[in-house]
């Protein structure tokens, strides 16, 4: 073959580098979650409002000093927060604080739903326009955060929170400790 | 019975693509002058094929317009409750529905070719239909091995989960079968263009048969990607008009293959030059086509265009594309080598300007290309990126600006050879406008770079686009060169108005009290009232903004934040008012909790001349093809005069005139 003929054979050489590529990727488990770039980092300041009128509302300062304590983002038009309702009870069973945000929410429909399904929160702060948020990294309800005593992000768990979820939480709030 | 009808008839329509690339593969083997006997199934399989894949999209068309709930796609992707225009629509606005569309629309463009095209020798004929079959064949597998649409439910369902509310929506009903139609058109492109390349035909009269598919292909493109723009634009309520998305630049990519090589199958026509370069333009517009497909259905780049994505199909996609693609380019770089090289030519020549623009086609082409895949080149290596308009914008402008440089003189060239000195004035008078636009524009405004060539751009070429009929008498020009002077003509148009929208728009994002204005441009913007409205299957907020320009009678915009609730989703539902120099676009956003409403009002200066000017693109292209379509008629009758005459002659027993060409 003559060297002039060699470029027919770039087209089909691209072809097949593409083929691999997106063959290769096609085996991949697609991970649709975007993890947070705050990990690691303090918690950014926040003072957020009551979401209703039975229990307090949330800052940064509620997190800093003493223990561990996870920070939950939720919502109460949010289905699988319904289904890990009773995980975050299992977690508060076992001497956990959980801080909640409710985003996007409505003070009566926050109380319709603590009523319902139970609530496992010492505080909980409105976020009317997911600014906290999105200040924290989330993209989705819900979301649970471990934070360290110094108020540092030190764990992101994306999606509600299953039996077998219980556990990996549980070393990492110790692991921050 | 429908669905089982619908299924017999695509299992008898993959048959009969069997029996149709078997028979067309015989006809090579013929030897010269005598046909192969076994090669006189293709054009009658293809043609009885079409009708089958045709009458099962119609049936499935039916089970949508009566909701059949006892066809699973009917149930997962229709309502009961949908106004009828959206139940038929909802037939592809689905991954199977829409798949045997794109199998309905191949056999379709099969059978027309088996049908109609007699200019090609019958070997030439018979392996592209062998190659059209075997396309097809891929594809019937795919319906009914992992996506059949006729599929029923043991149990009816009750009531339909119903359609996407994005796609309720006109443009919908014509955006995707105009794309797919295009793609396919391309597909017979390929088609010809492998027969042409086993037999080794790669000359004009191969070109003038390969064009009107190509010209045809171009124009559903053109047209598709023009009014999936303005769906875009409108619907998706984020006031942009091109988002550099993956299934955008899916629809994108096709057409710069294809705009490619319907300039370089018109040089092979005329001059018999660029034989190679044709063939492979013709794979690569068809594997950018398959590609897209690919890219969209497989789920491997995620895009805002969310589509039922599942990984096996991917699978079964790719290897379709590797089959076709790959066998393609294999065939391609052990045959081309064969193919003789067609009549040469200087570089200042027509041809020189079509090679030259070409290759810039290609490079944006690749540049696109590029950007789409780099995302999953980084993601395998763990990296996520998104690559976006900083990218896009500046490295496609690299090859565009040369290439509309070329585009505007490029047609005024002879063809063959030229001197430029020939030309001197129509040059100078397009860098003149050329200039003087760039400085009047800076003169009064600071505006970004790209804009500014944009417009400078714009006004070069929409003289250069009409230079070509200087000192000819309009009555006798062409009606294919009036269709490039008009899509030409279009490029300006629609240039002028991206350029205008980049440069001039004006924003106004406010939180605004009932009774509250809010100044855009010209434009006073007064929120008279939101209030609760209601559809056939959604519910929304409706805001009346009454819209004053300089203090005017007010006109009223209602913009509508929806909410459907089969299946539950929001959409914002964006309100213009479109002037004549340009659109005003409002949107409104959520309520704040002091009662105020987010408003969103753009002032888009000219912005409907881009799509003015892509259906003056897709005009030009269907002038093109009447005027191909004429002169075909004229020579086939005089061809056949011609040959009366000579039987006569011949009959009188006297000696038949040799024809001249």
């Amino acid at each position: 073959m003559s060297q002039n003929r060699l470029w027919l054979w770039l087209p089909l050489a691209l072809f097949a580098f593409f083929a691999g590529l997106a063959g290769y990727m096609l085996t991949q488990e697609k991970d649709q979650f975007v993890e947070s770039t705050m990990i690691g980092e303090p918690l950014p300041e926040f003072a957020l409002e009551p979401a209703f009128g039975g229990l307090p509302g949330a800052a940064r300062s509620d997190f800093v000093g003493g223990k561990p304590r996870l920070l939950n983002i939720w919502a109460s038009w949010c289905l699988p927060c319904i289904a890990e309702a009773p995980q975050l009870e299992a977690l508060k069973a076992q001497g956990v604080e959980i801080i909640g945000i409710a985003i996007r929410d409505r003070p009566e429909d926050v109380a319709n739903f603590l009523g319902q399904y139970g609530n496992p929160y010492t505080r909980i702060g409105s976020d009317r326009i997911s600014e906290v948020q999105l200040a924290i990294g989330s993209s989705g309800v819900p979301e649970t955060f471990v934070i360290d005593a110094k108020g540092v992000i030190r764990y992101q768990h994306i999606g509600d929170i299953r039996e077998d979820d219980v556990p990996v939480l549980l070393a990492e709030l110790e692991k921050a400790q | 019975m429908i669905a089982e009808i619908g299924l017999a008839a695509l299992w008898l329509a993959a048959a009969l693509a069997v029996l149709q690339m078997v028979s067309g593969g015989f006809a090579l083997r013929s030897a010269e002058g005598a046909p192969n006997p076994m090669a006189i199934y293709a054009r009658p399989a293809a043609v009885v094929q079409a009708v089958l894949a045709v009458l099962a999209f119609l049936l499935l068309l039916y089970a949508f317009a009566i909701t059949d709930l006892s066809i699973k796609l009917v149930a997962t992707n229709s309502h009961s409750m949908k106004p009828m225009i959206y139940k038929l629509t909802g037939t592809w606005g689905n991954h199977e529905g829409s798949m045997l569309l794109w199998v309905g629309v191949l056999a379709l463009s099969g059978g027309l070719l088996a049908a109609f095209e007699k200019r090609l020798p019958e070997r030439t004929m018979g392996a592209t239909l062998a190659v059209q079959g075997f396309v097809a064949l891929g594809f019937y597998a795919f319906l009914l091995l992992s996506s059949n649409p006729f599929e029923r439910l043991p149990v009816p369902a009750v009531e339909g989960v119903g359609l996407n509310p994005l796609l309720q929506d006109i443009g919908l009903a014509i955006h995707p079968p105009t794309l797919y139609a295009g793609y396919v058109g391309l597909s017979v492109a390929f088609s010809l263009a492998m027969g042409a390349l086993l037999t080794k035909e790669v000359n004009p009269n191969f070109a003038r048969v390969m064009r009107p598919w190509v010209l045809g292909a171009w124009v559903l493109l053109t047209f598709g990607i023009t009014a999936g723009s303005y769906w875009a634009y409108y619907e998706l309520g984020w006031g942009g008009w091109w988002f550099w998305d993956p299934v955008e630049n899916a629809s994108l990519m096709p057409w710069l293959a294809a705009t490619a090589l319907m300039h370089s199958v018109s040089v092979l026509a005329a001059r018999d030059a660029l034989r190679t370069w044709t063939i492979m333009l013709g794979v690569l517009a068809f594997s950018m086509s398959m590609l897209g497909t690919f890219l969209v259905r497989s789920g491997v780049l995620t895009s805002v265009h969310a589509f039922a994505v599942d990984p096996e199909r991917g699978a079964f996609i790719l290897g379709l594309l590797g089959l076709y693609i790959g066998g393609a380019f294999t065939i391609f770089a052990l045959r081309a080598g064969a193919v003789a090289e067609g009549k040469r030519f200087s570089a200042t020549s027509r041809e020189g300007a079509l090679v030259f623009n070409n290759v810039m086609l290609s490079a944006i082409l690749a540049i696109v290309l590029l950007g789409t895949l780099y995302p999953l080149l980084t993601e395998a290596f763990d990296v996520r990126v998104s690559v976006g308009p900083p990218y896009f914008n500046p490295a496609a402008a690299i090859f565009a600006v040369p290439m509309f440089l070329v585009m505007a003189v490029g047609p005024l060239l002879r063809w063959k050879e030229d001197k430029p000195a020939r030309i001197q004035f129509e040059m100078l008078l397009v860098a003149a406008v050329l200039i003087a636009v760039i400085a009047l524009v800076s003169f009064f405004g600071n505006f970004p770079l790209l804009p500014l060539l944009g417009l400078g751009l714009a006004a070069a070429l929409a003289v250069a686009a009409v230079l070509p009929l200087k000192g000819r008498k309009l009555t006798r020009v062409p009606v294919a060169t009036w269709g490039m002077v008009l899509a030409h003509f279009g490029v300006a148009v629609s240039l002028f108005g991206m350029a205008c929208e980049g440069a001039f728009t004006q924003e106004r994002l406010a939180a605004v009290a009932p009774g509250g204005t809010e100044q855009v441009g010209d434009f006073a913007v007064t929120l008279q009232s939101v209030t609760p409205v209601a559809g056939p299957n959604w519910t929304a907020i409706e805001a009346r903004l009454a819209v004053s320009q300089n203090g005017g009678e007010p006109v009223i915009l209602a913009p509508q934040a929806r909410n459907f609730w089969s299946p539950p989703q929001a959409t914002s539902e964006s309100a213009l008012l479109t002037r004549w120099d340009g659109q005003l676009y409002a949107v409104i956003g959520n309520q704040a909790e002091d009662g105020r409403w987010q408003i969103r009002v753009w002032w888009k200066p000219f912005v409907t001349f881009i799509w003015y000017g892509g259906l003056l693109i897709a005009l030009g292209g269907v002038l093109a093809i009447a005027g191909r379509v004429k002169v075909d008629v004229k020579r086939r009758k005089a061809t056949a005069m011609g040959d009366a005459r000579r039987a006569d002659l011949e009959a009188l027993g006297a000696a038949a005139p040799v024809p001249a060409e």
